[in-house]
């Protein structure tokens, strides 16, 4: 199983918990990669709530179809990426009745956004349970260009949108659903530092 | 009062300058000999005639010139203004209080003449004669807010209060200390503060949003924050910060009394009667180390803040590096003589530079 224990860090950086069954009248799940694992834990513990479950499962390389189907959901789907999932997630929450509990689990990025959608369909972010599993790579918007560069593993990394150098900051906005991004070579051009992972 | 509205600009050329009576005026930020972050609010119910304390929304001779920089931000970034749905009521609620402050305090510069919601405003600085009907978007050019802040000195920040918290939901923002309304929009008080050092561990952000959510209307507070800012520059945004950057080392010893500003934030903070939103505008007054000098208190008084800020403050406010050289500027300035306590300048109390 792979877990990450996130160092603590500044009030804006979200914070992820395990996934606990809840009481509701229908349950999504929301999963990228990894975030799988989290989902079968949770129906381990609770499995007559997979009868009015819908699994959104993007696969990002991993493969547990077989087993997140074998768990009988109300609903499932596999995409292959976030953006391909994007519409189906969007008519599911316009759909959702009074009572649906949202879980979200994966990376950070899928979560986040997934998230952010759940919100303007009128569900407060407070409302809505997260679980951190596989990569601890970070989606980041450039704070110059506005361009969001996905799945950030090094600090400082380079803007894809503007070739900028930016270093990686723990400010994170929901709305956009990204961390920060800011020039780190602006008072001294060219003198970037030699990119470390993120949490080294 | 009649003012004379300077022509200046706060980029390129850089030709901002203070007069005498901006200088005398300038809200000097450290009442004592040093610095650390308190919950320095006081009620905002006026000041010492022509302080900027005096008036609800201060006007100076800047005011032209920075509401012509302020529409030469937003043509380039729009998203310097933004508000959620949720705050157009918020926007009518700041545009009758400001509208109704400044030709209340400068009846000679703004009229406000209203017929029910027929509303008619002169702005006289600006060359602005409007009717329009108020509560009814269609009758302006763009929204409230946006409306009338391009008719405000300082930033704005809207904030929404719901859930035991406050939520920047809306804002003009082009004057900042480098923060971000793009990014910080739809945050609550504490992750908007978030990279803030030491204060969330001061408790100053538990016990500031207490007092800020008990503002009640006609009772605004207000307080002062300080940062240091190279060359006159308004905007210095997170944005730009990639362009205004390298402008931080380009301080010399020579240089440093010109180009080196301090940056004053007056933030007041007033409830608004319909949304119970509450506005939080951010006034941003610019005035070089040369000018300073001129006070020999706050000569004396910047020296020694400046020489025992902790080291997080002085890296989060971004003059770490230029400190040293500050230092060597400002040192000329302290002969050591005790200063009195407060931030007016008290010209004929102080006594003049011994060296």
């Amino acid at each position: 199983m792979s877990t990450f224990a996130f160092p603590p860090s500044i009030k804006s950086r979200p914070v992820y918990g395990t996934l606990e069954p809840q009481a509701g009248a229908a349950h999504m799940f929301i999963v990228d990669g990894e975030g799988a694992n989290a989902v079968l834990d949770l129906a381990q513990r609770a499995p007559s709530m997979m009868q009015l479950a819908h699994i959104v499962y993007i696969t990002r390389g991993t493969d547990f179809a077989a087993a997140l189907k074998a768990l009988n959901p109300a609903q499932f789907y596999q995409g292959p990426t976030y953006g391909a999932a994007l519409p189906r997630i969007r008519r599911s929450l316009a759909d959702a009745k009074m009572g649906l509990q949202v879980y979200l689990a994966g990376t950070e990025g899928l979560m986040g956004q997934a998230m952010n959608e759940a919100v303007i369909a009128g569900i407060p972010h407070t409302a809505i349970q997260t679980e951190h599993r596989g990569a601890t790579a970070r989606r980041m918007q450039c704070v110059h260009c506005k361009g969001i560069t996905e799945d950030v593993e090094t600090d400082p990394f380079v803007c894809s949108h503007c070739g900028l150098n930016l270093f990686v900051r723990d400010h994170y906005s929901r709305r956009i659903a990204a961390f920060q991004g800011v020039c780190i070579d602006a008072e001294d051009p060219g003198n970037v530092p030699v990119q470390k992972g993120i949490y080294e | 009062m009649t003012i004379q509205f300077n022509n200046e600009s706060f980029r390129d050329d850089y030709s901002f300058y203070n007069s005498e009576r901006a200088i005398k005026r300038f809200p000097f930020p450290f009442h004592e000999d040093s610095y650390m972050y308190s919950v320095n609010m006081e009620q905002h119910r006026g000041g010492p005639v022509d302080s900027v304390y005096e008036m609800r929304f201060d006007v100076d001779e800047h005011y032209v010139s920075e509401m012509r920089d302020r529409a030469m931000v937003l043509a380039d970034d729009p998203l310097r203004c933004q508000s959620l749905p949720h705050m157009t009521l918020a926007g009518w609620d700041l545009l009758e209080l400001i509208m109704v402050s400044k030709s209340e305090d400068y009846p000679d510069l703004f009229e406000l003449h209203r017929d029910g919601n027929k509303w008619r405003w002169i702005n006289k600085p600006l060359g602005i004669d409007h009717s329009f009907t108020f509560l009814d978007e269609a009758t302006l050019p763009c929204g409230p807010m946006e409306y009338i802040t391009r008719q405000a000195q300082g930033d704005f920040a809207v904030l929404d209060q719901r859930d035991d918290n406050l939520w920047m939901d809306a804002g003009m923002v082009t004057t900042q200390a480098d923060w971000s309304l793009d990014f910080d929009i739809g945050m609550n008080f504490f992750e908007w503060h978030a990279p803030v050092p030491l204060a969330h561990e001061k408790g100053i952000f538990v016990r500031a949003l207490k007092f800020l959510m008990n503002i009640q209307q006609g009772a605004p507070a207000r307080r002062l924050n300080w940062t240091m800012t190279v060359n006159p520059l308004l905007d210095t945004s997170p944005e730009n910060y990639h362009k205004w950057g390298i402008q931080k080392t380009e301080l010399t010893p020579q240089n440093i009394g010109a180009k080196q500003h301090l940056r004053v934030e007056l933030q007041t903070f007033f409830r608004l009667p319909r949304s119970n939103a509450l506005v939080f505008p951010i006034r941003c007054y610019l005035c070089s180390f040369q000018d300073l000098m001129g006070v020999p208190k706050w000569g004396r008084r910047l020296h020694r803040v400046i020489r025992d800020l902790p080291e997080e403050l002085a890296t989060y406010k971004g003059f770490i590096d230029n400190r040293p050289m500050m230092l060597d500027y400002l040192k000329d300035f302290d002969d050591g003589l005790p200063t009195s306590p407060g931030i007016w300048p008290e010209l004929d109390t102080e006594p003049p530079l011994t060296r």
